[in-house]
């Protein structure tokens, strides 16, 4: 007698369910890393040194601690204070500030790319503060911060399998409970890569286009 | 002495060198003028076999530079060639930059190869830069650091590619009075440039270049004061 | 509110066995370093080869390696591999994902560190004597590994942090040893707070390494 049963047609919502959630969940961290983190590069590039070394202590910490012990620590910290999260949104509160941690620098670095003598002639047209951040400082800065920004999205689509950890049925998580029920490893395992691939390769190449237009 | 008899070249399709013949005797600084794309670099690529010829023939005090028994690393020491973009290494010391040749192709001690290194970036004016890096140097500083790295292979010929063409105007003198110290050392020297004034104090000889052949030859009176060919005047009167 | 009561005296007997894990965590990563750093030297040289061939084959390994997960190819090695009859143990299984990895990811930054030195050096070079090898040696090569360093450091601290993947296929990795203590003991929080700590110490005190080694050995700026 089988003990396990081959994979089907029955399988396919299965499976499509864990793309679905693979990419709502990369959607959701990167939306949010990227407000987060442009606010808090900003905050980097324009502010004084203790706001900068603190806030640099803090994302450290965020980019030197596993994401797999991060996503475990979160759920069961507020597990523990009572508070029960849904894999979901636990995920997506950790992997949004682990994407926030990159996306700083990358903002940073953007606001740092704005010449100094730009912003000075605004200010000299009458502009105020605010006025040339939001019409000199964001559009230069954030121009040549395109490729840098897909390189962080393609990593967060990549890590979100990790989500799998706190019981997020994303995509390589109902790839192993198909796997452990068929024992079709290869061919699943296949399948997933190449969904991942498919989608991480052409906007690699898109960022790569996109930097080799910007340098000439 | 060098020769240079019938050389051709080309790049692909592109003929740059159409039939250059030359000689250079010890002793001699010639200076070599003419437009941009006239092949006038291209021909001390050749001299130093940085680029193979394709027809014709280099010798060097009878050496034959493009034979395929020549060994071009043998030859390479007695030719100390500065570029344009004077090419200083960025991760060694101004000293280490002119010892290490002496050094690794010589195979000189240490000792030695940084006391002649030494010399020749004292005889240069950087006898109190040899512990800095060059990349906190200037152009003019760098490109007299490159002269001295060649200088101290001690090679009997220099050639020098437009050395003064990347610099900034206020720089160019320092580089050229370097010149005009190997001049009166008695170094042997093929100059490309586009130093017309300088060319006629230093030169013994001046050549000019058009369109890969040489348009006119002579002394320095001879093709930059009184010169016979129409396209000779034409260059000198945009350049001067 | 629940009110948490900590007990660390747990995890404080238990310190020794999260050392040993911590060790496994290094080592692998170490390992996975050293010999994707070989790997690499060839994926890139196969990819800036004439050969089409080698080239395409080299920039199907890179590219597998950069845009698919750490954790699929860890369950590749794992259960892919394991379908074919080669059962490989946890530490295999996550030392080859990261070799795959850190190979594919190096060779580009072997590549791009290469062609950042301008050929104008290697002319210099040999214009004073050098033999190809001596310009290697002494110019193009030291200059190409400033350039390097700073993102090996880089991909070396994503090692370790990855190797932490092994708690999903039973490694005795510090992830994986943390996960045996939390279970068996129910300290879940103390365990993992002390395991992000140690994550944490070991990832600054290879970039505290580093540093102090690229300090002595890079002196000077690159243009």
């Amino acid at each position: 007698m089988n003990l396990f049963t081959p994979i089907s047609w029955n399988d396919a919502g299965f499976i499509l369910t864990g793309v679905l959630n693979t990419v709502y969940i990369s959607v959701v961290a990167i939306f949010f890393g990227t407000i987060l983190g442009l606010i808090l590069g900003f905050a980097r590039a324009e502010c004084n040194k203790i706001v900068n070394m603190c806030l640099g202590g803090v994302l450290d910490i965020l980019k030197s601690v596993p994401l797999i012990i991060q996503l475990i620590l979160f759920s069961t910290f507020i597990g523990a204070m009572g508070y029960p999260l849904d894999p979901f949104v636990a995920g997506s509160i950790i992997l949004s500030l682990y994407t926030m941690a990159f996306m700083v620098e990358v903002f940073r670095s953007g606001f740092d790319n704005v010449p100094h003598a730009t912003k000075k002639a605004a200010r000299s047209l009458g502009m105020s503060y605010w006025q040339t951040v939001r019409h000199i400082s964001i559009p230069i800065g954030m121009r040549s911060v395109l490729p840098s920004w897909i390189g962080v999205g393609l990593s967060v689509i990549k890590d979100s399998a990790l989500v799998s950890v706190i019981g997020y049925m994303e995509l390589l998580r109902t790839a192993e409970q198909l796997i452990s029920r068929s024992q079709q490893a290869v061919m699943i395992l296949v399948g997933v890569g190449l969904f991942y691939f498919l989608i991480s390769y052409p906007l690699s190449l898109y960022g790569k286009y996109i930097e080799r237009k910007m340098t000439r | 002495m060098i020769e240079i008899k019938g050389v051709h070249k080309s790049f692909g399709d592109l003929e740059v060198l159409k039939g250059i013949d030359l000689d250079v005797k010890k002793g001699e600084v010639v200076s070599i003028i003419g437009a941009s794309g006239s092949g006038k670099s291209t021909l001390l690529y050749c001299i130093n076999a940085i680029e193979a010829i394709n027809g014709g023939q280099i010798l060097v005090d009878g050496v034959d530079v493009h034979d395929k028994n020549t060994d071009k690393n043998q030859l390479r020491q007695n030719l100390g060639m500065v570029f344009q973009q004077w090419n200083s290494f960025p991760h060694l010391t101004v000293l280490e930059n002119a010892a290490l040749a002496p050094q690794v192709v010589k195979g000189f001690s240490k000792e030695k190869a940084e006391e002649i290194a030494t010399k020749e970036l004292t005889h240069v004016g950087l006898g109190d830069k040899l512990h800095e890096y060059p990349t906190k140097m200037s152009g003019g500083q760098q490109q007299r650091l490159a002269i001295a790295r060649a200088l101290a292979m001690d090679p009997p010929y220099m050639l020098f590619d437009e050395v003064t063409s990347a610099l900034d105007p206020e720089l160019v003198g320092e580089v050229l009075d370097t010149l005009r110290l190997l001049r009166d050392d008695g170094m042997t020297m093929i100059c490309v440039t586009h130093e017309i004034a300088f060319a006629k104090e230093v030169s013994d000889k001046v050549a000019f270049f058009h369109k890969g052949l040489i348009e006119e030859m002579g002394t320095p009176q001879q093709v930059l004061e009184n010169p016979q060919k129409e396209r000779t005047k034409q260059f000198l009167s945009k350049v001067l | 509110m629940d009110s948490y009561n900590f007990h660390w005296n747990v995890v404080w007997d238990a310190f020794p066995q999260l050392l040993s894990g911590a060790f496994t965590t290094l080592h692998v990563s170490v390992l996975s370093m050293l010999v994707g750093i070989v790997a690499a030297v060839f994926l890139a040289l196969g990819k800036m080869s004439n050969s089409k061939i080698l080239s395409f084959l080299s920039s199907v390994w890179i590219e597998l390696s950069r845009n698919t997960p750490a954790l699929f190819l860890i369950y590749m090695a794992y259960f892919g591999l394991g379908a074919y009859g080669i059962h490989l143990s946890p530490y295999l299984s996550v030392f080859a994902a990261l070799v795959f990895v850190n190979g594919g990811y190096l060779a580009e930054t072997f590549r791009g560190g290469f062609q950042s030195i301008p050929p104008t050096q290697y002319n210099a070079a040999r214009s004073l004597g050098m033999n190809r090898i001596q310009a290697y040696r002494h110019i193009i090569l030291p200059q190409m590994f400033r350039r390097i360093y700073h993102p090996m450091t880089n991909q070396f601290i994503w090692s370790i942090l990855m190797s932490s993947l092994g708690i999903l296929v039973g490694m005795n990795d510090l992830s994986g040893e943390t996960q045996r203590l939390q279970s068996s003991s129910f300290r879940t929080l103390e365990f993992f707070i002390v395991a992000a700590a140690m994550y944490y110490v070991i990832a600054k005190l290879v970039l505290f390494a580093a540093h102090l080694v690229s300090k002595r050995v890079f002196k000077g700026e690159l243009s």
